[in-house]
């Protein structure tokens, strides 16, 4: 009997949620606010699913309704990935030990 | 590229993020770990470039949009001040919000890009999916709107609560799930509509009666919602580099409001279900007769801290306000040189959002091994000369843990009353965010500067 793809999916996000259980209990609480802003940045990644949208149908039909809704999705999953990342860069370059 | 390549190129991006939030578990190794989540994003991008393989007219204008998209990223991320950050991360979560929400409609309206089937056919699992991602999208985007305007100041921080309000919620939330199983039904492009639009309003009605110093709560929540709707639409796409960050993100943000809830000895149903302040009026105005405070200026305060041999700092949401963080670190320096030890104790949550605090100290040049949390320095304050309170109130008040009356009881609190004197910068004795007079202000050790936070650290400075 074949098993349905769907499963495998299920089984890498409930693993992924356990990885994430783990690896964000370990996260230094002093980091808490880069923590959010990279999360940010990362859940940005479904910029791919507006990129499919956007590019979908022929090329030279390309502002039908889903691909003006893929181009719209794609301007603010920019906008997130460079400003969530580039914050966060900010942010942690400010972490300094102290000078001895 | 083949399907199978690129599912790989998508695990290795999943591994890449997760790296990326392994590396927080200290300062040195963070920067890195962002590297890494930058890395994971660009092979994401190029994978579904090289994957759908059309490198022509449309390709140009994804291009142009992401870099229009870029530019306003990058600019925003250089200008914010980093007291703003709390709406900041509000505002980028209601972005991912929405940007969930348009890739569900778009592939509502066209699933046979997506291999989901075609218009009025789409497959079941396929249905389920876009609608739980573009629902939870759409909580999340008008949720993080709400919770932007209320931390920006446009909207007021107070809680907004009217007479059903939860029972509103709970019938527009089986609202939700009564349309979403008719969608699977009928395909109806109207109902897809109809569950957005309903969304939009469960997001604004859940945050409306949330008051401002809930904030933190909320924040992550909705930090969490994003990785769910991220999650739902990576199903839809059948991405896994969507699924490992939606399962990644939501965690994230699930902890993070535990962790939150947990510093304020609530649950989390306390939190969302409405704020302190509508129930606890009545034992604010109970306690409002005189009681004698010691009243002291600058120069006391300067006088009281160089002859001491360890001071001991507690910064609290007043020190964003009053962006009191640079003279802080300039008062701190002039203590030092007088051979003062001095050191910074963290409630969780302190300011607006996660870590906010400590944010504002390292803007400040405040190296973060002088920086505390809570459970690491509270013994230390039966030792210390001097506690020095700025922009803090609840988080310090000793009455949570002697009235099991008081609404704030167990909740843990920076034991500040233990130190041999306190000074409490605040411009007036009005009550903090939970409408509870802090008995902290009447004890024998404690002296009132009653300014502005940052006006009296400057001054301290100058007497210093």
């Amino acid at each position: 009997m074949e098993i349905d793809p769907f499963i495998f999916r299920l089984s890498i996000f409930i693993l992924s949620i356990f990885v994430g259980y783990y690896v964000v209990w370990s996260v230094t609480p002093s980091l808490h606010t880069p923590l959010m802003s990279v999360t940010n940045a990362i859940s940005s990644v479904i910029i791919v699913g507006a990129i499919i949208a956007a590019l979908s149908g022929s090329s030279f039909n390309i502002f039908e309704t889903s691909n003006i809704f893929g181009f719209l999705a794609i301007i603010l999953a920019a906008v997130n990935i460079f400003g969530g990342f580039l914050v966060t860069q900010r942010m942690l370059q400010m972490y300094k030990k102290k000078k001895k | 590229m083949s399907a199978n390549l690129s599912s790989l190129f998508y695990l290795l991006s999943g591994i890449l993020f997760i790296l990326a939030l392994r590396g927080l578990s200290s300062p040195e190794t963070s920067r890195r770990g962002n590297y890494f989540g930058i890395a994971g994003m660009a092979i994401s991008i190029i994978v579904t470039f090289l994957t759908l393989g059309n490198f022509g007219f449309g390709f140009v204008y994804v291009l142009i949009f992401l870099l229009v998209g870029g530019s306003i990223g990058a600019y925003i991320a250089f200008k914010i001040p980093m007291t703003a950050m709390p709406e900041l991360v509000a505002g980028f979560h209601s972005l991912v919000g929405l940007a969930a929400v348009f890739v569900a409609i778009s592939a509502f309206l066209k699933p046979e890009a997506f291999n989901l089937g075609v218009v009025g056919d789409i497959k079941l699992a396929s249905l389920i999916e876009m609608s739980l991602g573009a629902a939870i999208g759409a909580i999340t985007f008008s949720g993080s709107i709400i919770a932007f305007l209320k931390l920006r100041g446009i909207m007021s921080g107070a809680p907004v609560s009217f007479k059903g309000q939860h029972f509103l919620n709970l019938s527009l939330g089986i609202l939700i799930v009564f349309l979403i199983y008719y969608l699977c039904i009928s395909q109806l492009p109207n109902i897809f509509w109809s569950i957005i639009i309903i969304s939009f309003l469960v997001g604004v009605l859940l945050i409306i009666p949330i008051g401002g110093a809930d904030m933190p709560v909320v924040i992550s929540m909705l930090n969490s919602y994003s990785g769910w709707a991220a999650a739902g639409i990576g199903f839809t796409l059948e991405n896994s580099a969507l699924i490992i960050t939606g399962a990644l993100v939501g965690s994230s943000g699930a902890i993070l409001s535990y962790i939150m809830c947990k510093g304020m000895n609530r649950s989390f149903f306390n939190v969302i279900l409405g704020g302190w302040g509508a129930t606890d009026q009545s034992t604010s105005s109970k306690s409002q007769e005189q009681k004698p405070v010691k009243n002291g200026n600058a120069d006391d305060a300067a006088f009281l801290m160089k002859n001491a041999s360890s001071v001991i700092i507690v910064p609290g949401y007043g020190m964003a306000v009053a962006q009191a963080q640079h003279a802080l670190r300039e008062m701190v320096d002039a203590l030092k040189k007088n051979g003062v030890k001095v050191s910074y104790a963290i409630h969780p949550v302190a300011g607006r959002m996660p870590g906010h605090m400590n944010v504002l100290l390292a803007e400040a040049n405040v190296p973060y091994d002088e920086v505390f949390e809570l459970e690491d320095i509270n013994n230390d304050f039966a030792n210390c000369d001097v506690a020095y309170v700025i922009g803090a109130n609840d988080v310090t008040n000793p009455i949570a843990k002697s009235d099991p009356q008081s609404p704030i009881y167990g909740m843990p609190v920076l034991d500040v009353e233990k130190s041999k004197s306190v000074l409490f910068v605040k411009r007036s004795l009005s009550p903090g965010y939970a409408g509870i007079d802090n008995d902290l202000f009447y004890r024998d050790n404690t002296l009132m500067l009653f300014a502005d936070a940052k006006k009296m650290t400057e001054e301290i400075v100058k007497s210093l």
